[in-house]
C-alpha cells in the first residue's frame, strides 16, 4: 500500500480527523476550514431558535393536545448561563398547566434544549414512533408541551402541575462538532420538583447518524413499560436495562413508522 | 458553627495585631457591627486604600469576622472568609449561578483590596469548608507545614504576590515553600494577579515527575495523546494512536476516555494499549480513564495498569458524588504501587479537575468555584501524581461562560497547583454552547506555554469525535514546541529520534508512515 492508501485505510476505523494535511507543524488551509465549517453548524444549531408552529403542525397527525409553554428563560443567553431558570416555568405558563386540568398517565415535553436543530428535526418524527408504543394497554398519553428554552428538570414541574405518572421529555442536545442534530429523551417516573438526573433514564445521541429513530424508540418505549410496571426509574432501573434489553426479542417489538 | 469560635477570634485578633509588614493594615477593634476602619484619606477619582479586617460584634454578642473597604467612597463589607474570596474572584458565571459573586465591579475590587491586606495567618484560622465535616479541610490544616510556612507567616495576600514576583522566590525558594502553603492561600493570592503575575510566578516552578519517562523538566513540554472513540473500538483508537505518535504525541500519557466504564471493556483496551506501547518501544504510560474503584478491580485481577485516573474535587461532597473518598484513593494507590510497574519513577496516579463540579454536585458550600477548585489540588498533592490536568472549559458556559473567563480559569489553575507542587497540564478546551473558539484555545495554550505547563491533550484535529467538545491538536503540540523552543519529555525524545521521526533540526516531521507502524495496523 502507498502512503496515502494507508491513510485512507486508517481513515475508515475512525471519524476522528487523523491523517490531516499538515504545513510546517500546522494544519493545511483545506483540513484547518472544514473544522471551522464544522464549528459554524454546531454554533448555529445553539443558537437556532425553534420554530414552535413548524413544530407543533408536524405533531398535529398525533391527535393529541398541544400546550405552548414557557420557562423561566426569556432569551438564551439566559437559558445557557442560568439552568436553574430552566428548570422552573414561568409563573403563567404554570397557572395554565393547573387549569389546563389533569392529564394523561404519560406526559410529554418537548424542548429546544442546546439544538432546536435537533428537536425541529427529529421531536415529530420519533413521537409519530412513540405514541401507538406509549398507548398499548390502554394506556393514555398527553397533551405535549412546546418549552423552547427549557431544561431536562422543567418537565418535573410540567408533569407535577398535570399530575402525570411518567413525563417524556425530548430535547435539543449540547451539539457535537460533527452532530449537531442529536436529541436526547429522558424518562422520570413520578416526576415532581426537586428530582435529580438519578431518578431519571436517558437514551441519548438521537439521529440518522447515531442512535436512529427507530431503535431509540424501542429503548424509549422499553424504559416506559419498565417504569410505568415497576414504579421507578433512574438508577436502579438503569442498572438492568442493557441485560434486559439485549434479552428482548427484537422483531416486531415496536409498531412500523407510518 | 466553627466561625464563632472565640478562642479562634482571639487568635486571629492577635495574629493580625503581630503582623509588621503591612501599614496599611489596621488594628482589629471590638465594637458595633457597623464599619470599623479607621478614616481614610480619599482622593478624588480615585478609589480609596486602607483594607481593614476586624472583629465586628453581632447584636446578641457573638464575635464575627468582618472584612471590610471603600471603593469610590462606598463601603463594602463581607461577613467572613469564604464570602471575601467569592467576592474577590474575577467575574464568572458559575459563581453568578451559586449566588456568591460581586454585584457590582466596585465591590469586586474592594473585595481584592480588603483581601490583599489580608494577613496569611487569618487562613490558619478560619476553613472555608468546616473541619469537622470535610476530610479535605482536615487534609489541609492537619498537613500543613509551619516551618516551611515559616518565611512568609509575617506577610499578607498583597504581600505574598509581591513576594512570588520577586526575584529572591527562585524556583528552589517557591519548592520550599509549597508545604507552607494551603489551596485557599494561593487561591486568594491568584485572584489579585493580573494574567501577566500568574505567568511569570508559574514559570519559576517546575514540578517534575516519573514513570517510565520525565515529566516537567524546564524547556519541556509533553502531551497527553488523546485517541477516543464513540464505540471504544480498538482499530479505530489504533488508527488514532499512530496518528498521535506520528506527530509526537504521548509522552505525558496514552489515555482513553471510555465511552463504556464496563471492567471487561476496559481490561481490553488496557492490553491493546500495553501490547502497543512494548511492541513499539515506547518510553511512556497508558490509561483508561475508568473510576478508580473500576481501576482496583482490575488491579486485583492482573490486568496491566501503569496509572489510576479518578476526576477530583475540593469537597468531600463532591468526591462522595464522585463515587470515592481519600481513603479510597489510597487504597488504589496502593495497589498500583505494588505492580512496580514504573522504570523510572513510581508517580502512579493520574487525576482530573475543573472549576464548577462542586456547584454541579451542590457541594460548594457557598464557595466560589475556584477557591474549591484550588481545594482539589490538596488532595492530589497528598498522592504524588504523575499527572493532574484541569479540563477548563469542558463543563460549559454556565461556569465559565466564554473565551475570556476560560483563558484566566485555566491560568488559575495552573498556578495554584504548580505553586502547591502539582505538576498541572490543562485541557485547554471549549463546547459549542460556550461563546469561544479556536482563537480563545490559541491564547490559552500559548500563555500556558509561556507559564511553563507540563502537558496538554493531543486530540486528531483537536475535535473529540466521543466526548463531543474540542480541545486542542497534535498540531497544536508541535506549533507550541516550536514557537517556545519547547521539546517532548527526553526519553521520548529520543525515542522520536530512534524511530526516525525528526528531521536534523529535531522537529517532528513524519514523510512517511514508517513500516513498523503500520504493520500494528494492518495486523
Amino acid at each position: 500500500m502507498s502512503g496515502g492508501d494507508r491513510w485512507s485505510h486508517l481513515r475508515g476505523l475512525t471519524a476522528a480527523r487523523i491523517g490531516l494535511g499538515r504545513a510546517g507543524p500546522g494544519i493545511a488551509t483545506t483540513d484547518h476550514l472544514a473544522f471551522r465549517a464544522a464549528h459554524a453548524l454546531a454554533r448555529d444549531a445553539v443558537h437556532a431558535s425553534l420554530d414552535l408552529d413548524a413544530v407543533a403542525e408536524a405533531m398535529t397527525p398525533l391527535g393529541l393536545t398541544v400546550l405552548h409553554v414557557e420557562s423561566r428563560c426569556m432569551d438564551q443567553a439566559t437559558y445557557l448561563t442560568r439552568p436553574d431558570l430552566g428548570r422552573r416555568l414561568a409563573s403563567d405558563s404554570a397557572l395554565r398547566l393547573k387549569t389546563a386540568g389533569p392529564g394523561a398517565e404519560v406526559a410529554i415535553l418537548v424542548a429546544g434544549g442546546l439544538s432546536a436543530l435537533a428537536t425541529g428535526s427529529h421531536a415529530a418524527t420519533l413521537l409519530a414512533l412513540m405514541v401507538p408504543v406509549i398507548l398499548r394497554g390502554g394506556r393514555t398519553v398527553g397533551p405535549i408541551c412546546l418549552a423552547p428554552r427549557g431544561r431536562v428538570a422543567l418537565g418535573d414541574e410540567v408533569g407535577e402541575l398535570l399530575e402525570s405518572k411518567l413525563m417524556l421529555v425530548l430535547i435539543g442536545e449540547r451539539p457535537g462538532l460533527s452532530s449537531p442534530d442529536s436529541l436526547g429523551a429522558y424518562v422520570t417516573f413520578g416526576p415532581r420538583l426537586g428530582r435529580t438526573d438519578a431518578d431519571r433514564n436517558c437514551v441519548s445521541n438521537i439521529r440518522p447518524e447515531g442512535m436512529v429513530l427507530d431503535e431509540a424508540a424501542r429503548r424509549v418505549g422499553w424504559l416506559i413499560d419498565q417504569a410505568l410496571a415497576r414504579q421507578i426509574s433512574g438508577v436502579t432501573l438503569k442498572d438492568d436495562s442493557d441485560r434486559l434489553l439485549a434479552a428482548t426479542p427484537q422483531p416486531g417489538a415496536l409498531p412500523q413508522a407510518g | 458553627m466553627e466561625r464563632f469560635d472565640k478562642g479562634r477570634w482571639v487568635r486571629l485578633a492577635f495574629s493580625l495585631m503581630v503582623a509588621p509588614s503591612d501599614a496599611s493594615l489596621a488594628p482589629p477593634l471590638q465594637g458595633g457591627k457597623s464599619s470599623q476602619g479607621k478614616p481614610l484619606p480619599s482622593r478624588q477619582g480615585r478609589v480609596g486604600g486602607g483594607a481593614v479586617a476586624v472583629l465586628g460584634v453581632r447584636a446578641d454578642w457573638e464575635p464575627v469576622a468582618m472584612y471590610a473597604e471603600t471603593v469610590g467612597g462606598t463601603r463594602y463589607s463581607f461577613s467572613d472568609l469564604r464570602t471575601l474570596l467569592a467576592r474577590a474572584t474575577p467575574l464568572r458565571s458559575g459563581d453568578v449561578l451559586a449566588g456568591v459573586a460581586s454585584a457590582s465591579m466596585a465591590e469586586r475590587v474592594a473585595a481584592q483590596m480588603a483581601l490583599a491586606a489580608l494577613p496569611l495567618a487569618a487562613f490558619l484560622s478560619e476553613s472555608v469548608v468546616p473541619y469537622e465535616s470535610d476530610e479535605i479541610t482536615r487534609l489541609i490544616v492537619d498537613g500543613h507545614d509551619a516551618a516551611a510556612f515559616a518565611p512568609i507567616r509575617h506577610l499578607t495576600v498583597g504581600g505574598l504576590r509581591d513576594h512570588l514576583l520577586s526575584d529572591e522566590a527562585d524556583g528552589e525558594a517557591l519548592g520550599a515553600l509549597s508545604p507552607g502553603l494551603t489551596p485557599e492561600m494561593v487561591a486568594a493570592v491568584s485572584k489579585i494577579c493580573r494574567i501577566q503575575d500568574l505567568i511569570l510566578i508559574s514559570a519559576k516552578r517546575r514540578v517534575v515527575t516519573r514513570f517510565r519517562n520525565t515529566i516537567g523538566l524546564p524547556g519541556r513540554l509533553a502531551s497527553r495523546l488523546q485517541p477516543n472513540h464513540p464505540t471504544d473500538d480498538p482499530a479505530g483508537i489504533l488508527a488514532s494512536i499512530v496518528d498521535g505518535l506520528l506527530l509526537g504525541c504521548g509522552d505525558a500519557v496514552i489515555g482513553i476516555n471510555p465511552a463504556s466504564d464496563s471492567p471487561q471493556r476496559v481490561h481490553d483496551l488496557l492490553s491493546m494499549l500495553d501490547d502497543l506501547r512494548q511492541r513499539l518501544e515506547v518510553p511512556t504510560q497508558s490509561c483508561v480513564l475508568t473510576h478508580v474503584t473500576t481501576a482496583i478491580e482490575l488491579m486485583n485481577s492482573g490486568t496491566p495498569v501503569d496509572l489510576v485516573f479518578q476526576s477530583i474535587g475540593g469537597t468531600e461532597a463532591t468526591n462522595t458524588s464522585f463515587g470515592f473518598g481519600l481513603s479510597t484513593l489510597r487504597e488504589a494507590r496502593e495497589a498500583a504501587l505494588s505492580l512496580g510497574r514504573g522504570t523510572i519513577g513510581q508517580d502512579v496516579m493520574y487525576f482530573e479537575t475543573g472549576q464548577g463540579s462542586a456547584l454541579s454536585a451542590d457541594a460548594h458550600h457557598g464557595c466560589d468555584q475556584q477557591t474549591i477548585e484550588a481545594r482539589s489540588y490538596a488532595v492530589a498533592r497528598a498522592f504524588s501524581p504523575l499527572l493532574v490536568n484541569t479540563v477548563v472549559g469542558f463543563i460549559g458556559p454556565e461556569y465559565l461562560y466564554d473565551g475570556k473567563q476560560i483563558i484566566r480559569a485555566g491560568l488559575e489553575d495552573h498556578f495554584c497547583a504548580k505553586l502547591l507542587g502539582v505538576p498541572m497540564g490543562c485541557d485547554v478546551c471549549y463546547t459549542n454552547h460556550a461563546e469561544a473558539d479556536q482563537d480563545d484555545m490559541d491564547l490559552l495554550m500559548t500563555t500556558l506555554a509561556a507559564a511553563g505547563l507540563t502537558f496538554i491533550m493531543g486530540v486528531p484535529g483537536a475535535d473529540d469525535v466521543m466526548l463531543g467538545y474540542q480541545s486542542t491538536s497534535f498540531h497544536d503540540v508541535l506549533a507550541l514546541r516550536q514557537m517556545l523552543a519547547l521539546k517532548p519529555a527526553p526519553e521520548f525524545e529520543a525515542w522520536l529520534e530512534r524511530a526516525g521521526l525528526m528531521d536534523a533540526a529535531g522537529r517532528v516531521r513524519p514523510l512517511e508512515m514508517p513500516e513498523r507502524f503500520h504493520k500494528l495496523i494492518a495486523a
